[in-house]
C-alpha cells in the first residue's frame, strides 16, 4: 500500500484506538471497583485489536508494547494470575502511555520513549520475566536467525474473517527466499468439502536473515484463527541456549524511517476528524430530503399557467409545507453533529481517583445526563473548563476525611456531574458536598490584592463572584493541581468564548454548585441586527443585557482617550462599533445613537450603535475558511436579501479595547 | 506520439481579464466562476484592497479589487465589471476587473518570462508573459494574490492583553 494511502487509515486507526483506550480505561477503573470477569476480556479485546492494528498501520513499537499488556492481561483471562489493585495500576498507566504513543503519532514523532521503556519492563517483570536491558539485548539476538521453518495451520473459518492465507504467504516471500509444502492431511472427502472453509495447511522454509518480530508480524491479524508454530533452523550459535522467547521486540530502524513518513504526513492528518453518526439519523435525513424533492416538484407546476384564486391557496399551502421541511432539515443537519456528553464525562473517574489518592481524601463520583447530547465542537472544548472545576472541587471543596468526621459528615464526599437540557441550552453542573466557599477568607484575599476595598454591603453571591477575578486563589500552598491563581477566570473566558456563562452558589459547610450554561450549538446563534452608518453587524443575544438611550451628557471622556457612563450605578466604559470597525457615515453624537450594554469576558461594557433593527437567527458562517480571523468578528452570517452580515464577537472587542488602551 | 498531440496535451487554457488596458490570464483550473459585480460587505482591518466578502452560496468569500492590489487607481464599477471567483489550494477569493475577455491555448514553450520593466504591475505576481495574435497577455501567479499569512504573522506577534494578565 502506498504511504498515502496507509495514511488515510492511519488516521481512522488512531481515533479508533482511542476510542478503545477509553472503554479500557473505563473497564479498568470498574474493574477496581470490583466488576466481573467479562470486563476482563473487554479490556483483552480492546488491547488486541490496538496490537493488530497497530502493526498492520505501520506502528511497531506500539503493536509490541501493546503485546506486553496483551500476554499480561491473556494470563488474567484465562484465569492464571489473580487481577489485583498493582496491576490495574500498570495497566492503568499503560493505557496512559498508549495515548501518548497515538499523540506523538499523530504528529509524526517517534513513539517510543523512556516511559513507555520503563512501562515495557515493568509489564515484562509482572509476567514473572524480569528482562534488564542486558535480557532485552539477548532476546533481540534470539529472534534473529538465517533460516526459519513457519508451520502455518488456518482453522477452517478463517476465510470468513476476510484473511487470506495466499497474501500471508505472498507477504512472507517479501521477507526472504520461500520454500512452501501445502499439508492435505485434514482436507475432508470431496462431497464433504466446505468450500468457503479452509482446510489446508502449509509449511514454509524461510530463508534469509529475518526477525521473528517480522514474520509473528505477518500472521498478527490471524494470530487467534490459526496454529501457528514458527521456529528458528539455523541460530547463531549463543542463542541457541537461550530459552526461546515468544514475545517480539521492538523493530527499531523501522521506526525512524517511519517517523519521517508520518512527519511528511502532519498537515493532512493532525487536522482533520470525523465523527460517527447513527444510521437512524441518516435515514431521517434522506426520507426529510424526499420530501423536501416532492414539495419543490409540487410548487415547481406553478412555472406554468396563470395562478388563480384556487392555485394560490395550493401554493400557499406548499410553500408553507417547503418552509415546515427546511426547518426540519436544519435540525436533522444540525443533530449529526450532537454527541453525548459521557464523552467527557467518561475522563472524569480516572482522574477523580488520581487526584483524591494523592491528596488522601475519598471522593465518590456521580454521573448524571451521560446521554445529554450537544454539538461537537462544543464537546471538544467544554473539556478543560470542566477539569478545572473537577480539580478545584477535589483540592478546594471536598474535605479530608478527618475533617468530614468533625463536620458530622460521611468520611467519603460526593461529586457529582449533572447535564441536562434546559430551554435551548445545555446546562453542566459540577457540584460537590465538601466545605463551600469561604467568604471571610476570599474577602481578606480580595482586598490583599486590591480588588475591593471592603466588603461592606456584598451579598454572599458578589463575593462567590470575586473568585472568578484573574490572579485570585485562596488556597493555602500552592499544590501541583490547583492554587496557581490562574483558575477560574480562565474557566470563565473559556465558557464565554463558547457563549455560555459560569454561575455559582455556594453555602459553607455544605459545598458548592457550579453552573455552566452553553449554547446547544455553535452553528446558529440568536442575534439583534445593530445599524452602524450603511452597515449591519449582529449582535449574540446573549451578550446583551440591555439597551438604553441616553443624553448626550450622560458620557463622559476622561484622560487618556476613554469614555465612561452611568448604568445603574456602575460606571462602564464605551466602545463606538463605528470606531472599533472604522465604520463612515455613522451617527457619533451619543443622544442620536443607541447604546447596547453588554457583557463580554466577565465585564460589562457599553456598545455604541446607531440603532437596532431587529432579532433574527443568524447561521455562524466561518470568515476563517477562505479568509483569516478578524479582530472582533466572531463570524459572518448570511442575511435574508443575501448579503453578508459580520457577527460581533464582544469578548474580542473588549480585548481589543484593552489592548488599544495599553498601547 | 507525435510532437502535434504531445504539445496539445501539455498546453493550458486561461482565461484573460481587462485590467487598466492590458489583457492578463489567469489559468482557467483556478477560475470558479465569473459572476457581474454585487456590492460586498466590508470587513474591519483589512489592506486596502481587500473590498470585502461575499455570499456565494452560503461560503463567506473575500472579495479584492485587483487594481488596487497592483497598486492602480481605482475606477467607477461599469456594467462589464465582474468578479471571477479563483480557488487556491482549498481556499476561494474572489477578484474584481474590468472585463472578461477570452479564453487562450497556451502551449508551455509559448510562454515567456516576464521582463523586468515596461508594466505597470509588479512583477512578482506574474509567472510570463505570451502572445494572442498582435496582444500581449501577462500570465498572473494566482497564488500570490491574496497573501493571507503576512497578516496572521502580525496577529500571532501580538498576544492577547487578557492572557498575558492570566499568566502574570
Amino acid at each position: 500500500m502506498s504511504k498515502a494511502g496507509l495514511a488515510q487509515f492511519q488516521q481512522v486507526f488512531i481515533e479508533e484506538s482511542l476510542e478503545g483506550l477509553d472503554t479500557m480505561e473505563s473497564s479498568l477503573l470498574a474493574l477496581d471497583e470490583g466488576g466481573d470477569g467479562e470486563l476482563v476480556h473487554t479490556i483483552f479485546r480492546a488491547a488486541h485489536s490496538i496490537k493488530g492494528g497497530a502493526a498492520t498501520f505501520g506502528f511497531p513499537e506500539m503493536s509490541s508494547f501493546t503485546h506486553e499488556a496483551e500476554s499480561l492481561l491473556d494470563e488474567v483471562r484465562s484465569g492464571k494470575r489473580a487481577i489485583d489493585g498493582s496491576i490495574i495500576e500498570l495497566l492503568l498507566r499503560t493505557v496512559d502511555c498508549l495515548r501518548g504513543m497515538f499523540a506523538r503519532a499523530q504528529v509524526g514523532e517517534p513513539l517510543n520513549d523512556t516511559v513507555a521503556e520503563g512501562l515495557r519492563n515493568e509489564l515484562a517483570a509482572a509476567m514473572g520475566r524480569g528482562t534488564p536491558a542486558a535480557a532485552v539485548q539477548a532476546r533481540r539476538d534470539v529472534d534473529q536467525a538465517d533460516a526459519w521453518t513457519v508451520r502455518f495451520r488456518p482453522h477452517a473459518g478463517m476465510l470468513a474473517s476476510g484473511n487470506e492465507p495466499l497474501r500471508l504467504i505472498r507477504e512472507l516471500a517479501g521477507l526472504g527466499k520461500l520454500q512452501v509444502t501445502p499439508e492435505f492431511d485434514k482436507l475432508p472427502a470431496f462431497a464433504a468439502l466446505e468450500p468457503t472453509e479452509c482446510h489446508i495447511g502449509w509449511t514454509i522454509e524461510l530463508t534469509g536473515p529475518v526477525k521473528r518480530a517480522d514474520i509473528k508480524g505477518v500472521f498478527d491479524w490471524v494470530e487467534d484463527e490459526c496454529d501457528l508454530v514458527i521456529e528458528a533452523k539455523h541460530v547463531v550459535a549463543e542463542v541457541a541456549a537461550a530459552p526461546a522467547a515468544p514475545v517480539a521486540a521492538p523493530a527499531a530502524p523501522a521506526a525512524v524511517a517511519d517517523a519521517g513518513a508520518a512527519r511528511a504526513q502532519r498537515e493532512t492528518s493532525a487536522e482533520s476528524s470525523s465523527v460517527r453518526v447513527s444510521i437512524d439519523k441518516i435515514d431521517g435525513l434522506i426520507n426529510l430530503v424526499g420530501e423536501l424533492v416532492i414539495t419543490q416538484s409540487m410548487l415547481d407546476t406553478f412555472r406554468e399557467g396563470d395562478i388563480d384564486a384556487a392555485r394560490l391557496a395550493v401554493l400557499e399551502q406548499g410553500l408553507a409545507q417547503l418552509a415546515r421541511h427546511t426547518r426540519e432539515l436544519q435540525e436533522s443537519v444540525m443533530g449529526i453533529r450532537m454527541l453525548p456528553i459521557a464523552s467527557v464525562f467518561n475522563r472524569f473517574p480516572r482522574m477523580v481517583r488520581d487526584i483524591s489518592q494523592k491528596l488522601g481524601k475519598q471522593v465518590k463520583l456521580e454521573l448524571i445526563g451521560e446521554q445529554t447530547e450537544l454539538d461537537k465542537t462544543v464537546l471538544e472544548k467544554i473539556g478543560d473548563p470542566m477539569v478545572h472545576l473537577v480539580r478545584n472541587a477535589i483540592d478546594h471543596g471536598l474535605e479530608t476525611p478527618d475533617k468530614r468526621r468533625a463536620a458530622g459528615k460521611g468520611d467519603t464526599g460526593t461529586l457529582t456531574l449533572k447535564a441536562s437540557h434546559r430551554g435551548g441550552n445545555i446546562v453542566v453542573e459540577v457540584s460537590d458536598d465538601g466545605a463551600g466557599l469561604n467568604r471571610d477568607a476570599i474577602v481578606a484575599k480580595a482586598i490583599q490584592r486590591g480588588i475591593i476595598s471592603s466588603s461592606e454591603g456584598m451579598s454572599d453571591d458578589a463575593v462567590a463572584e470575586l473568585i472568578f477575578q484573574p490572579g485570585f486563589s485562596t488556597a493555602a500552598v500552592t499544590t501541583d493541581l490547583s492554587g496557581r491563581g490562574v483558575g477560574m477566570d480562565v474557566v470563565r473566558r473559556n465558557v464565554s468564548d463558547l457563549g455560555g456563562t459560569v454561575a455559582i452558589r455556594s453555602t459553607q459547610g455544605n459545598g458548592s454548585v457550579f453552573t455552566i450554561t452553553l449554547p446547544l450549538t455553535l452553528a446558529i446563534i440568536d442575534g439583534l441586527t445593530a445599524a452602524v452608518g450603511e452597515e449591519r453587524y449582529i449582535v449574540p443575544l446573549v451578550s446583551i443585557v440591555e439597551s438604553v438611550q441616553l443624553k448626550a451628557d450622560a458620557v463622559r471622556s476622561v484622560v487618556g482617550g476613554g469614555e465612561l457612563f452611568r448604568f445603574r450605578g456602575e460606571y462602564l466604559p464605551v466602545i463606538r462599533l463605528h470606531d472599533a470597525f472604522a465604520c463612515e457615515g455613522a451617527v457619533h453624537a451619543i443622544d442620536e445613537g443607541l447604546m447596547v450594554v453588554v457583557e463580554g469576558d466577565g465585564s460589562r461594557v457599553g456598545l455604541f450603535v446607531d440603532g437596532l433593527i431587529g432579532q433574527q437567527q443568524a447561521v455562524v458562517k466561518s470568515l476563517e475558511a477562505n479568509y483569516r480571523r478578524v479582530q472582533g468578528v466572531s463570524g459572518a452570517t448570511i442575511l435574508a436579501d443575501g448579503s453578508v452580515a459580520l457577527i460581533v464577537d464582544i469578548a474580542g472587542l473588549v480585548r481589543m479595547q484593552g489592548r488599544r488602551k495599553a498601547a | 506520439m507525435s510532437d502535434n498531440t504531445r504539445s496539445e496535451a501539455l498546453q493550458s487554457q486561461y482565461l484573460t481579464v481587462n485590467l487598466a488596458h492590458e489583457e492578463y490570464g489567469i489559468d482557467i483550473l483556478a477560475v470558479r466562476e465569473i459572476r457581474g459585480w454585487t456590492p460586498v460587505t466590508r470587513i474591519p482591518q483589512a489592506p486596502h484592497y481587500v473590498l470585502g466578502v461575499l455570499n456565494l452560496r452560503g461560503a463567506i468569500v473575500p472579495v479584492i479589487d485587483m487594481r488596487l492590489r497592483f497598486g492602480l487607481e481605482r475606477e467607477a464599477y461599469g456594467t462589464t465589471t465582474v468578479t471571477v471567483i479563483i480557488t487556491v489550494v482549498g481556499r476561494n477569493f474572489g477578484v474584481v476587473v474590468d472585463a472578461v475577455s477570452d479564453v487562450l491555448d497556451v502551449t508551455p514553450d509559448a510562454i515567456r518570462p516576464v521582463p523586468d520593466m515596461g508594466t505597470t504591475v509588479d512583477t512578482q505576481y506574474l509567472k510570463g508573459l505570451t502572445a494572442a495574435g498582435e496582444r500581449m497577455v501577462l500570465l498572473l501567479d494566482v497564488d500570490k494574490l491574496l497573501q493571507p499569512q503576512d497578516a496572521q504573522m502580525l496577529e500571532a506577534a501580538l498576544p492577547a492583553v487578557s492572557d498575558v494578565k492570566a499568566v502574570a
